[in-house]
């Protein structure tokens, strides 16, 4: 009795066997093998090497996340000033192109690592871990006492990617309406704190603030907030102080 | 999100388990919480392969919906949409037990 077999080359044939009984699905039946294995596993070991390498340094990371022009810069300068004789901050810069941003803090920061994803007209929309680790070598970490990763400005991707940061926060502004948390649930879901800018904007716009924190409490609920205006200063030593607060964490990172 | 670069670390995750072997399917679990477009994926997976060891492998996706459990009361909710909380008694105290999958899962190799 034997087993009739089509490959995909077209070839056929049969195998022929001894009575051993029923064997169906054994000797031509497809091998399973068991994996089990994260397809983002490759990115979460390098960005568990970048939080030993903190660690190690007793550097504190703080992954900033927002979509493109809600402040992180500006809210950066602000920090810089704030908090610049009492911690020694590095940045790490992820900008699609240009060194505008870094240009804007050299001034203040203890060291700026700019990380541009691309080569002259656009590239990468996220820094992931093994970028992150390219940019490590420009930062003197045991001179710092703080590192803020300023991801490139995107609500989808940076959610997906850690780099070995301790903490995990977005700046949101009200002109992007109310709505959002809805629309990028991943991202709002994704930090610990989300830091709601250009306040100073509010008598100017019809944006209601009570919509967007109820879809804030729907999307990830309890989640801490704080209003802060980069342009005016408010709010800015509230933010200072979760970064202190940060700074003052035991090794290790987030789930 | 990056379709096409999962599908570069779901190769290398194959090539690794099935050890020169030919494969003949690649069994993924993409949660509904993971930004991934799963048509997307099947579709950069069969021209990423295109030419290589794995051509002609299949993606076989199983899409997870979100759910998340309540400590208070002890149910079980499947999400349709991002409002989390509980579907029984309404507690917003719930955990994500499902839906952020990102897993290979096993393959099956083509008869030899």
């Amino acid at each position: 009795m034997g087993r009739f077999h089509r490959h995909a080359d077209g070839t056929t044939h049969t195998h022929e066997h001894a009575d051993v009984g029923d064997h169906h699905g054994y000797e031509t039946g497809p091998l399973r093998v068991e994996v089990l294995a994260h397809i983002l596993g490759e990115n979460d070991r390098t960005a568990a090497a970048n939080r030993a390498d903190f660690d190690a340094a007793g550097v504190r990371t703080v992954n900033l996340m927002s979509s493109p022009g809600a402040g992180k810069t500006a809210l950066l300068e602000r920090t810089l000033e704030h908090l610049g004789d009492r911690l020694r901050i590095g940045i790490v810069e992820g900008d699609i192109e240009t060194s505008l941003d870094a240009d804007r803090l050299r001034d203040r920061a203890a060291a700026v690592s700019l990380l541009n994803t691309a080569d002259g007209f656009g590239g990468e929309c996220h820094l992931d871990a093994t970028m992150v680790r390219a940019a490590l070598p420009a930062l003197p970490l045991a001179e710092l006492d703080l590192v803020v990763v300023e991801n490139v400005g995107n609500l989808v991707c940076p959610a997906e990617f850690t780099v070995g940061e301790h903490a995990r926060a977005m700046v949101f502004s009200p002109t992007e309406g109310e709505d959002k948390p809805y629309k990028y649930p991943v991202m709002f879901r994704s930090v610990e704190l989300v830091v709601l800018n250009k306040v100073d904007l509010l008598p100017h716009l019809d944006v209601d603030l009570d919509r967007f924190h109820a879809a804030l409490a729907d999307v990830h609920p309890g989640v801490r907030t704080l209003q802060v205006s980069a342009r005016t200063g408010e709010g800015v030593e509230a933010w200072c102080d979760w970064l202190l607060e940060v700074t003052r964490r035991p090794a290790g990172g987030p789930p | 999100m990056h379709e096409l670069s999962l599908c570069q670390s779901i190769a290398g995750i194959v090539r690794t388990h099935a050890a020169g072997r030919p494969v003949a399917r690649v069994h993924v679990q993409v949660g509904h919480l993971r930004q991934v477009v799963p048509d997307t994926l099947a579709w950069c997976w069969t021209w990423s392969t295109d030419g290589s060891d794995l051509a002609g492998s299949v993606l076989d996706i199983e899409e997870v919906p979100v759910a998340v459990h309540c400590p208070t009361c002890d149910a079980h909710t499947v999400l349709h949409e991002p409002a989390f909380r509980c579907g029984s008694c309404g507690s917003t105290g719930v955990r994500v037990t499902a839906g952020e999958e990102l897993l290979v899962t096993s393959l099956e190799l083509q008869e030899r």
